[in-house]
């Protein structure tokens, strides 16, 4: 009688002295793998620390109040980033409102009503790649048909358009996977009560999905805030030193979103335009900024992270 | 019929909701006296890759009876089940053949006209493992009238609570209505997807091994629930358990790889089986 099997997750079963040879073998490979493993994870870590490390130390101490509530300024020391934080608050708000339900309806749409053929294929396999598309080819997208074509110009409202378009691949697939990995006993059991597709979608499978597809919208955010590139290519600003005008005004109808045609500038420029400048005072700001801006990132994810425990602990299976 | 007049309809049935003792006396167990509930005519099920899943099956539903289907693993009775409620339209390819009837009307539930999504809305269904909702109890029981569009409180409320009664689950739930439905066991889980069944008062209910993800204690307590649901409700059931279909059930259809083999009352086919496969079987030569 034979038995052939494919793959094994043991050492091989033999006996004697082989068996003793071949476990030998076994566990130094495992010990290779794993020292190499440790190695790899211990240089990567270094780097990374280093690196935060470095900008903690030269720009923490110039993080103040003063610095985050002036304009940038020709002397260093006056110098502070609050047009810049605004930008990035004002711009995020714009990618989010435009990424997140258009990314988030897009992947409901991928996974559960699309008919499953060559154009779903086409499909996925275009917003995989997308997702891997230099980030300047979307600022080169962006000038081209918002900038130009458009003739929206150089605003608030652009940017947040091409930061939406760069992230909306993130979500989409997040999304995806969110649906995906749903038990397939919870749809059944709602398409059992007779529930249509709309009702299983919007009372079973969103609220199921929502942790997924809410970390993959920050994950997106976050990775957003920090681009640079795009929004130096729509032309952002460098040096503002006057905010958008306010969302809420005093006259009827009390809402304003004059902001949205606003020029701007956003943290990630302000840090290049501070870097390269030849004094060193400057080199400390664009530090400090950098601190903010990594500040933002974390708590960007820390909020992801919480909301995905508290929800999969409301959700828990 | 169009869907909003099915769907008004079976609103109005259960704004009124119902108790067991509330339902006409069940028939009485003279063979005469039963009524069938479905039937089905030259039955054929094909899955997406081409197999064949049904040959060609023939059998009839009694109304308030529980029919056992039994069989060896891939005979074909769950998908036999499933079809009863169109579940196999969930996924592409799938094809039924002939004719699967609703008494009295007579509709078919596998023709042309009919609307998978209405057809689920009648008859309700119980899985495998217990399958709750990531939400409270009571949400859990309210389900299937939310999907109805019912949305008067003090109809979600009696019917929440006469469905919980009818599936035997209330007096563990009723001071726990609104924490998760994954605080239960997983009887009481399994009893709770039976009242959520119910609570929209199915025209039939289908259960799909339902205590075979089950200790023999909360196995016992479903047996005792589906004997008592059968006097207003019917029931067809699939199992693995040849004891159970033995003692829960009126009826009795043997299947084995897609064949219907041998259908009838059940002390008969278990008593006195008239074909050679489903002696083996129940004698324990296979499956």
């Amino acid at each position: 009688m034979t038995v052939t099997t494919e793959g094994n997750l043991g050492t091989p079963a033999k006996t004697g002295k082989t068996a003793f040879k071949a476990e030998r073998a076994a566990k130094r490979k495992d010990l290779i793998f794993a020292v190499g493993g440790l190695v790899v994870m211990a240089i990567a870590m270094t780097l990374l620390l280093t690196l935060i490390g470095d900008l903690v130390i030269r720009g923490l101490a110039r993080v103040d109040y003063d610095f985050l509530t002036n304009f940038p300024s020709r002397k260093a020391a006056r110098a502070g980033i609050l047009s810049a934080w605004v930008g990035s608050l004002l711009v995020m708000l714009v990618t989010a409102f435009l990424a997140i339900p258009v990314g988030v309806a897009a992947g409901l749409y991928l996974e559960e009503y699309a008919k499953k053929g060559k154009l779903a294929n086409i499909i996925e396999i275009n917003v995989a790649n997308l997702a891997g598309v230099p980030s300047i080819i979307y600022g080169l997208l962006a000038l081209g048909l918002f900038v130009y074509g458009m003739n929206l110009g150089k605003t608030v409202l652009v940017a947040g358009m091409t930061l939406a378009l760069l992230i909306l691949p993130i979500i989409i697939v997040s999304t995806r996977e969110a649906v995906r990995s749903i038990p397939r006993i919870i749809k059944e059991g709602a398409y059992g009560l007779g529930a249509d597709q709309w009702q299983v979608m919007w009372n079973y499978i969103i609220p199921a999905a929502r942790p997924g597809i809410l970390t993959g919208a920050i994950v997106g955010l976050s990775r957003a805030i920090g681009e640079t590139a795009p929004i130096i290519t729509i032309g952002a600003l460098t040096f503002i030193a006057f905010l958008p005008p306010p969302p809420v005004t005093g006259e009827f109808p009390f809402i304003s979103f004059e902001w949205l045609n606003a020029p701007f500038t956003v943290l990630p420029i302000q840090m290049f335009n501070w870097v390269s400048r030849p004094q060193a005072d400057f080199h400390t700001n664009a530090a400090a900024a950098g601190v903010v801006l990594m500040m933002l990132t974390l708590s960007l994810n820390g909020i992801a992270i919480w909301i995905r425990f508290r929800l999969r602990k409301a959700h828990r299976n | 019929m169009n869907i909003s007049d099915i769907q008004a309809s079976k609103t109005a049935e259960i704004s009124i909701p119902v108790d067991a003792s509330d339902l006409p006396p069940p028939i009485k167990p003279d063979a005469e006296q039963e009524t069938l509930r479905a039937r089905l005519e030259s039955f054929n099920f094909f899955y997406a890759d081409g197999t064949q899943a049904i040959k060609n099956v023939d059998m009839p539903i009694l109304d308030r009876k529980v029919t056992a289907i039994i069989g060896p693993s891939g005979c074909g009775k769950s998908t036999l089940l499933r079809s009863l409620n169109r579940m196999h339209d969930l996924y592409p390819g799938n094809r039924y053949e002939g004719r699967i009837i609703l008494e009295p009307e007579g509709e078919n539930l596998i023709g042309p006209a009919a609307n998978p999504v209405l057809v689920r809305l009648r008859i309700g269904m119980v899985f495998q493992k217990p399958n709750p909702f990531p939400k409270s109890i009571y949400e859990n029981v309210a389900a299937g009238l939310r999907v109805r569009g019912v949305k008067n409180r003090t109809v979600i409320d009696e019917t929440v609570e006469s469905a919980l009664r009818r599936a035997a689950v209330w007096d563990e739930t009723k001071d726990k209505l609104h924490g998760s439905a994954y605080d239960l066991s997983g009887g009481q889980q399994q009893r709770l997807c039976i009242a959520r069944a119910l609570a929209s008062n199915p025209e039939i209910l289908l259960l799909d091994e339902p205590t075979s993800a089950l200790d023999p204690i909360a196995t016992a307590k479903i047996e005792d629930l589906v004997q008592e649901l059968s006097k207003s409700v019917t029931i067809v059931i699939v199992t693995h358990n040849m004891q159970q279909a033995a003692r829960i059930s009126h009826r009795t259809a043997f299947m084995y790889l897609g064949d219907l083999i041998e259908f009838g009352e059940t002390d008969q086919i278990f008593k006195a089986p008239r074909h050679p496969r489903t002696e083996n079987y129940i004698t324990g030569r296979y499956g």
